[in-house]
């Protein structure tokens, strides 16, 4: 500090705030540590009591998530050595794999419907918002609140006729219907947070671009969507986050073809009940993406969560 | 629109030439730009919604297709608002809320006081603190029931460490008097972060300034807090608790997951029970009725609310 500051707390007072985030911190963290280490364990390390800190990990749990196994006998084990590292993980427990699972299915569900629907509410919403942004619309207000409001609604509520209209186009259980169906939900975020992007845009510039020749379609993509691609690359990934984080239509919506992997990973059952390291796994595969973009998005975290009502 | 160069430029030139420069009218572009998104709410929110009140007038079940529709006006909607065991989900739906709120609010703008002193490191601790909130509610609901095990869970455990209790003596999600606390705890623990998010920026948002006149007054801390910081970070606040409180009035996905609505019905929030009627018993008339009786409910309270929130920024 080069000159004292009346608003600048004391470092004393830094310090004792410093701490206890800290401590929070490190609180809120635990329960996500003790998951992911939950899928490096055996089922008895799992679940040991006292709970174990320190362990030997294993890849075990990873394995039972991606195949299905049978127990064998002592004969056939040793008639097939295990030609894998994986097969080696299956055979000291008395066991072949027989297959692989249905988790990959449902990952790759997740990946398809989740960057399906985001393509499509991010290039919707952005025509959309640059509309509202920068033409006379009637209704305009009415409208953007109108959007808004379709995000009060609770899932269950619509899900009844939805359920039915898409049994009746054919829509249910397929690819295409729930990417219909997150786009719709997903456009409002996108719209509101992608007004408020181009907002900030200084219209001088299509201007600019208008006065030199080019056409309204021009002016829009080769001046206003460059200048928009940090706005729309953290608005996609708000829509992405959604999509793969949405429970409630898809488990109402989807059984076998198009189930995406947050209503498959709870149904995850072992030999004796629920294999947990195998829980944890799958846990920990589909929440480790969220985190990352999270740390990416950190700087535009704030006006995502709040439909761009507030931002830094 | 403010007059631009532009659409003065516009106006001066004929409109067939006007048309031929620049394509499409402006009127044609915004037009087209904007239609697809309407068109695809309608279809995905709108439609439904009047078809879901539609139904809520019949007696039609999605089981029984082949039976006759009758419309029986407002009987569903007698029957939902005299039904004892509706008022019991709605009031573990307003402990539910009543108690997030409570917490998230207390603790999330406690955080953002503390993370506002501007200690070092303040940006990577609260990005990690941020981590819960991003995450798939469902997921959560469901690792939780591990972590809430009694002979095994690490609450448990931790519980019984600091509390001195036996561990296997109580279970978070299997108890009726603790279960509604088991999903306030997990909530909180998920989105305090978004409370905390919204009160920094408030703070921040406070000129330096005022601090500085009031020090100049000598004003005690404690005063500032409650006179400076407290009334200028509440608009913030509030619409913090309108998020929150919308989403948990919708709650469905982490509960679910985290005890299913049991044990019996303790915490069978509204969203669960509406799911259990619509896609277990097939009741779709009734469960339409339901649905749109939990839809004006919630657009009700929420444009109190803003009303209440627009008067407080007014101040």
């Amino acid at each position: 500090m080069s000159s004292y500051s009346v608003t600048e707390p004391s470092s004393r007072q830094k310090w004792i705030a410093g701490c206890l985030v800290i401590a929070y911190a490190l609180i809120t963290i635990m329960p996500l540590l003790w998951i992911i280490s939950t899928g490096f364990k055996t089922q008895n390390d799992a679940i040991a009591y006292p709970p174990e800190v320190f362990f030997e990990p294993t890849l075990e749990g990873y394995v039972n998530l991606f195949t299905t196994r049978t127990r064998q006998t002592e004969e056939f084990l040793q008639a097939n050595p295990p030609a894998t590292w994986y097969d080696e993980i299956v055979h000291e427990r008395g066991m072949a794999i027989v297959g692989p699972s249905r988790f990959g299915e449902r990952f790759l569900n997740s990946v398809i419907i989740g960057f399906g629907s985001t393509f499509l509410a991010v290039v919707l919403g952005t025509l959309a918002a640059y509309a509202f942004s920068r033409y006379r619309i009637p209704l305009k207000d009415d409208l953007l609140f109108f959007i808004l409001s379709t995000r009060m609604m609770p899932p269950i509520a619509v899900a009844i006729p939805i359920f039915l209209m898409f049994r009746s186009l054919g829509l249910s259980d397929t690819h295409a219907g729930m990417i219909l169906l997150y786009t719709g939900v997903n456009l409002s975020l996108s719209v509101w947070l992608l007004k408020g992007f181009i907002d900030e845009i200084p219209r001088e510039y299509e201007e600019a671009a208008l006065i030199d020749g080019y056409t309204r379609f021009q002016a829009f993509y080769k001046v206003v969507l460059p200048q928009a691609a940090t706005g729309i690359a953290s608005t996609a990934i708000f829509c992405l986050i959604f999509a793969w984080n949405e429970y409630a239509f898809a488990v109402l919506l989807t059984s076998g073809n198009a189930q995406t992997a947050p209503p498959f990973i709870p149904t995850i059952i072992g030999v004796t009940g629920q294999d947990w390291p195998a829980v944890a796994a799958g846990a920990t595969i589909f929440l480790v993406p969220v985190m990352v973009f999270t740390i990416l998005l950190r700087k535009h975290l704030l006006s995502g969560i709040t439909f761009g009502a507030v931002r830094k | 629109m403010v007059e631009t160069t532009v659409s003065r430029a516009a106006k001066a030139t004929s409109p067939r030439v006007a048309k031929r420069i620049r394509g499409l009218s402006d009127r044609a572009i915004a037009w087209i730009f904007v239609a697809p998104t309407i068109f695809l709410l309608l279809a995905i929110n709108i439609f439904p919604l009047i078809w879901t009140i539609r139904l809520s007038f019949t007696n039609y079940r999605v089981n029984r297709p082949n039976k006759d529709v009758e419309f029986i006006g407002l009987r569903n909607y007698e029957r939902i608002l005299t039904d004892t065991d509706i008022w019991m989900t709605m009031q573990a739906t307003a402990h539910f809320l009543f108690w997030t709120l409570f917490f998230q609010v207390l603790i999330g703008f406690t955080l953002a006081w503390l993370i506002n002193q501007k200690f070092r490191g303040n940006d990577l601790w609260t990005t990690i603190i941020v981590l819960p909130m991003m995450l798939s509610p469902a997921v959560v609901g469901n690792f939780w029931t591990f972590l809430y095990q009694p002979q095994i869970g690490i609450f448990n455990y931790v519980v019984a460490f600091f509390t001195g209790a036996d561990v296997t003596s109580f279970s978070m999600i299997g108890d009726i008097n603790l279960a509604p606390w088991a999903i306030v705890i997990v909530d909180t623990w998920m989105w305090t972060p978004f409370v905390m998010l919204i009160c920094l920026a408030g703070l921040r948002s406070i000129p330096d300034s005022i601090y500085e006149a009031a020090e100049c007054d000598r004003a005690s801390k404690w005063r500032q807090f409650w006179t400076i910081t407290v009334p200028m970070a509440l608009p913030f606040l509030m619409l913090a608790v309108l998020f929150r409180g919308i989403e948990n009035f919708k709650m469905f996905d982490l509960v679910v997951q985290l005890t299913g609505g049991g044990p019996g019905n303790t915490t069978t929030l509204t969203s669960i029970d509406l799911k259990r009627e619509a896609f277990e018993r097939w009741r779709t008339g009734y469960a339409s009725a339901y649905a749109v009786i939990l839809f004006v409910t919630v657009f009700g309270l929420a444009s109190i609310y803003v009303k209440a929130l627009n008067k407080v920024k007014e101040r």
